[in-house]
């Protein structure tokens, strides 16, 4: 199978002031393709510093960090900004779109970075990512025209736009209520099922569950890492929850 | 990333805040606008004032008596009884740049007709005066050459002396008016002129043959002023120095001695007023240039609110790939797209309130040829200008801060 996230010995140092933190102290890990894998961990366990690196937004202060055969500490700030375009997509659990600005034009912007794209390209690519959202009917609805579950669909489309070989999603289920995280669940188990990687941070427990296999971060290093074996399917579990939940 | 994805960006964010980017442009729209309509003002009263003084009379050259010294005390200007009737003779008959020539004398009196009476001034000339100083009888006729040798009583009324002496409808040429008690005949009206750039009203006057004045009503000899017209308006300099030399010539004045008389020509009145509504443009561009700048630093000022704003869409779009240069073009075209624009709608408000106030000063509104150009090149620096820092500051974000911003 192939390795399309293979980190050795990493290490991150934050300075503030005179004092050194270390939030990643040597991390050994892989993640291959079409592995759904679950970041686990208490708050300052660095988990986010690592999904932070894993999305070539910060780079190890050392170790090595390859992305799809690209080792991303040899890189400057324009490189790594390209790779991000080409190669991730990123869902937040604040979602981040751009308010007054309709679901389409949210989910082609990626794109707008990507010079080899057309405009007419993009706008299929776009409707094609919020087909596979089951959003197309709403693709001239404005954020806050949608519901939150909605936004993050949005926002899922935004990161499947430029077929990226893994998708980032940092607590992507923080902000929503427990059938809509089912749904966001059932959603990525079905972009994963289709052959898509999936790498994202949560605490939930149960929502770890929905992934394939799960790291556990303690003090900035692995502490547990395990293969799920009673794996939830959320869409299953979505039909258990009754839709009249507050 | 391209210009066109660029520009769609920027726009699409502009668009998101309307109302605010109308206000924004409005500091800019009101600067080009004034910087526009006060350098046309500034222009337009430039050249209404030279049309002004170019129809005070077609290439006036004038001469006054000089000042009057005696036993070293100076009696002030056009003292001196130096003019005489042969002088504006001596001017035609040897002065090739002078076209035509006419002495002046001035009575000041109260004139009668009927029960109505009016204070105003007569002025003593002959026939050339009429197309020296540009004016043509409205109706019945000047007076001839026979009138002037015979020091008739006749004379032309102003409009504005009719209207005070004569009801409406009545006809003045034929009646008899009496100036300083003396009879005259009105033999016609002058067509009327109006006011004057100074505001002074060009049709309050009496005209007569000069002899007739200065015989009947000063009961002088002598000559108050010489009007001459050079042949044509490159000629007014050398038309003054050949009368220079022809009157030092008639006065037998050694080389010396001064002049006992001055020559004024409508090059120094005109380079005066020039110098004045020079002053008075750059004044009012230099003001309407302040609220130019005002309305940059608007520019600024809500660029740097909408930085800070948007300071997790910035950290998003970074995230999705745009590259620190990117953010910063945005922010930069977005500041572009705002002054340009504003400069553009600035540009057609100015030329609108230029031809608004032009039409009620009745000034011809000149539009300084470029100065669109130069606002719109202004615009466009002040966009860059005002647009940077903030546009920079956006660019050096860390992607990480700029998405955890609350």
């Amino acid at each position: 199978m192939k390795k399309l996230i293979e980190i050795v010995k990493l290490k991150k140092d934050y300075y503030v002031g005179e004092v050194t933190v270390h939030a990643l102290r040597g991390i050994d890990m892989v993640v291959n393709e079409g592995e759904f894998v679950a970041i686990m961990g208490a708050s300052g366990s660095g988990k986010s510093t690592m999904l932070n690196i894993i999305g070539c937004l910060d780079k190890p202060t050392s170790g090595d960090y390859i992305l799809d055969g690209t080792n991303i500490s040899e890189l400057g700030k324009n490189s790594l900004a390209a790779l991000r375009n080409r190669k991730l997509g990123f869902v937040f659990q604040t979602y981040n779109l751009l308010p007054r600005t309709t679901a389409l034009e949210n989910a082609e912007l990626p794109l707008l970075y990507n010079n080899t794209v057309k405009s007419k390209e993009r706008r299929e690519k776009a409707k094609n990512a919020l087909e596979s959202v089951g959003l197309i009917d709403r693709m001239f609805h404005k954020p806050n025209q949608l519901s939150g579950g909605q936004q993050q669909r949005v926002a899922i489309a935004r990161s499947l736009v430029n077929d990226p070989v893994v998708i980032l999603a940092d607590e992507a289920t923080g902000n929503l209520d427990t059938r809509t995280s089912y749904e966001i669940m059932a959603l990525f188990q079905e972009l994963n099922n289709k052959g898509k990687t999936i790498v994202f941070v949560t605490h939930e427990p149960d929502i770890a569950r929905c992934a394939t296999r799960n790291i556990i971060f303690k003090d900035g290093l692995i502490l547990r890492e395990s293969i799920v074996n009673d794996r939830i399917n959320a869409q299953e579990m979505l039909a258990s929850i009754p839709i009249e939940e507050d | 990333m391209s210009i066109r994805n660029l520009l769609k960006i920027a726009l699409n964010a502009l668009l998101r805040n309307k109302f605010r980017a109308f206000l924004t442009m409005l500091g800019i729209i009101i600067g080009v606008a004034s910087v526009i309509a006060m350098l046309g003002i500034g222009e337009g009263s430039k050249i209404s004032i030279q049309n002004q003084i170019a129809g005070m009379g077609l290439n006036l050259v004038a001469v006054v008596p000089g000042s009057q010294q005696r036993g070293g005390i100076q009696f002030g200007a056009s003292t001196m009884q130096s003019l005489k009737e042969d002088d504006v003779n001596a001017i035609l008959s040897e002065c090739p740049a002078v076209l035509a020539a006419t002495p002046e004398v001035r009575g000041n009196g109260q004139v009668v007709y009927a029960a109505e009476n009016w204070p105003t001034n007569m002025f003593g000339v002959n026939e050339s005066y009429l197309q020296i100083r540009e004016r043509s009888v409205g109706s019945g006729r000047m007076f001839t050459d026979r009138e002037i040798s015979g020091a008739a009583k006749v004379c032309l009324l102003g409009e504005t002396v009719v209207t005070n002496l004569f009801g409406p409808g009545q006809d003045p040429v034929g009646q008899i008016i009496r100036f300083k008690r003396i009879p005259f005949i009105v033999i016609g009206v002058l067509a009327p002129k109006g006011l004057n750039t100074f505001g002074q009203d060009q049709d309050d006057l009496i005209l007569a043959p000069y002899t007739t004045v200065q015989k009947r009503i000063l009961a002088i000899t002598y000559i108050q002023g010489i009007y001459t017209s050079a042949v044509d308006s490159k000629s007014t300099d050398l038309a003054a120095s050949q009368i220079e030399e022809t009157l030092r010539r008639h006065h037998k004045i050694r080389t010396s001695d001064q002049d006992d008389f001055t020559i004024r020509n409508q090059e120094d009145l005109l380079s005066t007023f020039d110098s004045i509504s020079n002053i008075l443009t750059v004044l009012l561009g230099a003001i309407a240039g302040i609220s130019l700048l005002v309305g940059g630093i608007g520019i600024m000022n809500i660029m740097y609110v909408s930085v800070t704003e948007r300071t997790r869409e910035i950290g998003l779009r970074m995230a999705i790939g745009g590259r620190g240069r990117d953010i910063l073009m945005q922010f930069l075209a977005e500041s572009m797209l705002l002054s340009i624009t504003g400069g553009l709608i600035g540009i057609l408000l100015g030329l609108v309130a230029s031809k608004i106030i032009g039409s009620a000063m009745s000034w011809p509104m000149v539009i300084l040829p470029g100065s669109e150009i130069l606002s719109f090149a202004v615009c466009t620096i002040i966009g860059i200008f005002f647009g940077w820092y903030p546009a920079k500051k956006a660019s050096n974000l860390d992607p990480i801060d700029a998405l955890r911003y609350e």
